[in-house]
């Protein structure tokens, strides 16, 4: 049986369950004249029977799906004669592939070894075992537990504590994903990260100049010498990010301060959605925008100035970039200035200061937190950002500080690494989970940092 | 008492040097409110001007005779036949007989490549579907090659471009203009076919129906989940460490790069739990992952602005804390959960980044059907023509492009139009 029809056969028994055990509830109260008499509610009887069936069942199924795979491959493996057992762990796999693959049909079965084929009868063997006695187990588990629930039925059976109890831990179970999420994010790729430190070492990577991840596959191939120094990675990444953040810190700040201080209500009440269009804009249209309007456009421009600008120029990219980021920047500084008490503009004005005074002179300094916050949490989203980069920016790794040139990135590499069909632990894909780690390791300290920040301000004037 | 006379002049000069400062300022805001809402405009112009062209194709006029030798068959139900016949034969015959004058390998060649290579599956599934046709002729409008079609419209819009065609086959498209057998149809088949290489067969159904795929899957699970989490934080959460400690973990998780979520799903779903590559399953999985914190933070936001004298009330009638949530709080903070799903859900919509690390980026012709048939999604399908090399792909980019951003139109209006129709104020 399918695992999504198992899955629906645990949630129909469930809600036979519930119609069971709130039945019960209601015939064991009405001798005693009304469901008043009994602990709970008749339905909290039902929910307590539901979950004594389905539960359990639930618990063994996920188990089971992700556990399944991995004994019957070893099974399967250990059974094969010594001579066709693979001595590595790249081998392991291949043959694994390969013995799946004839199991699923993909591979024709003639022209294969004997052996291979008595494997993959036995995989697909031992997956309908498998999954009968799944279905079987599920079968019993879930009687079990609905005698079991029946038993306890009674008048003075406290099932709402119990119910409520269940519940309160699934809500946690949900609010702890977000934790499972991060420990998650760190492992995956911590663990790849390892790998990849152990054949290129760390410093190398990270102070290493020239980045070149294409590795020989003959020993004597040009040009393929596989290096891997991330620093014009770095460069490149800092060069577009700082484009941005010129393009959008300025333009993002004073649009903020405008409709925060002087624009009037019908103003700001058009204009602030209509900027807040550009941060629903989804960032592959950006990248559609930067390679095949702007690029071209600033190619032109700068050729008729006589100056060279490539066409995947970090201004091109940068530049979209920054126009990406400007309803960011604007809507938290904006925060931070309506957050700062009229009282504080009211005693500069009154000491006759105009407007624009008070604004850099009270206003701005009263806010420089928030702001500095946001621009923080700017930059972290300038630095991860990645579409508008892979379209736009370009892919050969240049260490250049000059925006006109095209430079790579950080996310673009990650891209180029990972996209399209290579095995999986050569130094080449495990570069992208090395550099993930990095990306992950910035941008997670200045979002921490940048937070703190804007938490911390936020607290000082409510 | 010349004093007091020199500073009022001193302050009238100052004064005038701060007012001027005060207008410059007030220009600085005018001027960067102005760039911003100039970048929608041209944004929005540029896409649509790139786009416009792409809702109607070239179809041109041809006599074509269903001919059983020439295709090669003589029984429409035999499945192996119909495989095996050689359909593009048909237009092929069609087209010598509308110029009868062009000889020569090359010029024949030449000609060919006036209809689309699909015409001739388009004119057999019109056969299958009327099987009477077998054997006889009809006029019939047949697609066009996309070289002819971009050359066809830019030539309407006054600046003719041909890069790759040849001179003889713009004088046949000229002869046909002047006969009238030309002309611009509604694009369908960009809403009713999958990717394909040619780009006057591509369409986006595959692409908008993987996106749906991967969006219901997301829904299902980070809704539930995500208004979860928000109810156990707000009511049920005991202030200790680790509550912090998950708080914390769902505000970084907010701003942490959706590429990492994407290394995150290969490495788990993929590597370790063998989940295979390509499907909405997987995509759905990551993507639920990336919007859970958005859908925490404003279903939290919106629990908490349920004001807590309704809490004290239905505790004072005796109901269970569980009851109080589910009977009064939860129906109470609705609406704004939904919204903050319809913008998480917008959000999931047009993120790319993760699902290429996924294998989300492959090409498919077939349209998905299930959860876990290979399907690529809209954004990632814009990415992809984008890369493509051939002009008509830039418009067809760009209409596809239309077609997700009023997709992400309308659920915006309609989580703002719910807020306003539905949340309350206390």
């Amino acid at each position: 049986m399918q695992a999504t029809n198992i899955l629906f056969l645990i949630l129909g028994l469930g809600c036979f369950a519930f119609y069971l055990g709130r039945g019960r509830s209601l015939a064991i109260a009405k001798p005693l004249g009304g469901i008043r008499h009994l602990h709970s509610l008749p339905s909290y009887y039902g929910f307590h029977a539901a979950i004594w069936c389905a539960l359990p069942s639930l618990i063994l199924l996920s188990l089971w799906l992700v556990f399944d795979d991995l004994l019957i491959n070893s099974m399967v493996m250990d059974a094969l004669p010594d001579i066709d057992a693979p001595t590595d762990a790249a081998s392991y796999n291949l043959l694994l592939n390969k013995i799946a693959n004839i199991a699923d049909g993909i591979l024709p079965r003639t022209a294969e070894n004997s052996a291979l084929i008595a494997a993959a009868d036995q995989m697909i063997n031992l997956r309908v075992i498998s999954r009968w006695s799944l279905t079987a187990l599920i079968l019993t588990l879930s009687l079990v537990g609905l005698t079991w629930a029946w038993s306890r039925t009674a008048q003075l059976f406290r099932a709402r504590p119990v119910v409520e109890r269940v519940a309160e831990n699934l809500l946690l179970a949900c609010a702890c994903l977000a934790i499972f999420t991060t420990i998650g994010i760190v492992f995956s790729v911590m663990f790849e990260s390892i790998q990849f430190f152990r054949s290129v070492p760390f410093f190398d990577f990270v102070f290493g100049l020239d980045w070149s991840p294409q590795t020989a596959i003959r020993e004597d191939q040009v040009g393929s010498s596989g290096s891997f120094g991330a620093v014009p990675l770095f460069v490149g990444t800092l060069l577009i990010s700082a484009v941005a953040m010129i393009v959008a810190v300025p333009v993002g700040l004073m649009s903020a301060i405008f409709l925060a201080e002087y624009a009037n209500k019908t103003v700001r009440s058009y204009v602030k959605p209509a900027l807040e269009v550009l941060a629903g804009i989804p960032t592959v249209v950006y990248g559609f925008f930067a390679a095949l309007t702007v690029a071209p456009f600033l190619r032109d421009l700068g050729a008729s100035f006589g100056l060279s600008v490539s066409s995947e120029s970090a201004l091109a990219a940068g530049g979209v970039m920054g126009v990406m980021i400007i309803p960011f920047i604007s809507s938290l500084a904006d925060d931070v200035i309506t957050a700062v008490p009229q009282s504080m503009r009211d005693g500069s004005l009154a000491m006759g200061a105009t407007k624009s005074e008070t604004v850099r002179r009270v206003i701005i300094p009263a806010a420089l937190p928030g702001i500095v916050g946001g621009i923080m949490l700017a930059v972290s989203r300038a630095i991860g950002e990645t579409m508008i980069v892979v379209m736009a920016a370009g892919m050969a790794a240049r260490l250049t500080a000059n925006p006109l040139e095209s430079v790579t990135t950080v996310t673009v590499q990650i891209v180029t690494l990972l996209t399209g069909d290579q095995e999986f632990d050569s130094p080449k894909t495990l570069a992208a989970f090395a550099l993930g780690l990095m990306l992950f390791s910035v941008t997670l300290l200045l979002n921490i940092f940048a937070l703190h920040i804007v938490k911390k301000y936020r607290e000082q004037y409510e | 008492m010349s004093k007091p006379v020199n500073n009022l002049e001193k302050i009238r000069k100052s004064l005038n040097r701060r007012n001027r400062a005060e207008k410059r300022f007030r220009w600085y805001g005018l001027v960067a409110v102005l760039i911003g809402l100039a970048a929608v405009a041209v944004l929005f112009t540029d896409i649509i001007s790139k786009g416009h062209g792409a809702f109607r194709i070239t179809y041109m006029q041809l006599e074509v005779n269903y001919d059983q030798d020439l295709i090669g068959i003589n029984n429409l139900t035999d499945p192996e036949q119909l495989m095996l016949g050689d359909w593009q034969a048909i237009p092929k015959v069609a087209l010598r007989n509308q110029f009868p004058d062009v000889s020569g390998r090359k010029d024949k060649r030449n000609l060919y490549k006036l209809v689309s290579n699909g015409a001739g599956f388009d004119l057999k599934d019109r056969l299958l579907a009327n099987p009477l046709l077998l054997g006889t002729s009809e006029t019939i409008w047949v697609l066009t090659d996309d070289d002819i079609d971009t050359y066809y419209k830019s030539w309407l819009d006054g600046e003719p471009y041909a890069a790759r065609l040849s001179d003889k086959q713009v004088t046949w498209i000229h002869e046909l203009h002047d006969e009238g057998k030309i002309r611009l149809q509604f694009n369908s088949n960009l809403f009713t076919r999958g990717d394909s290489r040619e780009p006057e067969q591509a369409g986006i159904r595959g692409a908008v129906m993987g996106s749906l795929l991967t969006l219901i899957l997301t829904l299902l699970l980070s809704f539930p989940i995500g208004v979860s989490a928000a109810i156990y934080l707000e009511e049920f959460a005991p202030k200790n460490g680790w509550t912090d400690f998950i708080e914390v973990n769902i505000n970084n998780l907010a701003a942490v790069p959706s590429i990492i979520f994407g290394l995150l799903g290969l490495a788990i779903f993929i590597n370790f739990f063998h989940i295979p590559r390509s499907v909405p399953i997987v995509g759905g999985l990551v993507l639920t992952l990336m919007t859970l914190p958005t859908i925490i933070i404003t279903s939290r936001a919106a629990i908490k602005s349920v004001p807590p004298s309704i809490r004290e009330a239905a505790l004072g009638m005796g109901a269970s804390k569980y009851q109080m949530v589910l009977h009064h709080v939860l129906p109470l903070a609705l609406p704004g959960m939904l919204t903050g799903a319809i913008i998480g859900m917008a959000q999931a919509l047009g993120e790319s980044a993760p699902l290429l690390m996924i294998g989300m980026v492959a090409f498919i012709v077939d349209i998905p059907g299930g959860f876990s048939d290979p399907a690529t999604v809209l954004p990632v399908q814009i990415f992809l023509w984008a890369d493509s090399p051939e002009r008509a792909f830039i418009e067809k980019t760009s209409a596809a492009i239309m077609v997700l951003l009023s997709f992400l139109i309308i659920m915006n209006t309609s989580a703002v139009w719910l807020r306003k129709r539905l949340e309350r104020r206390w």
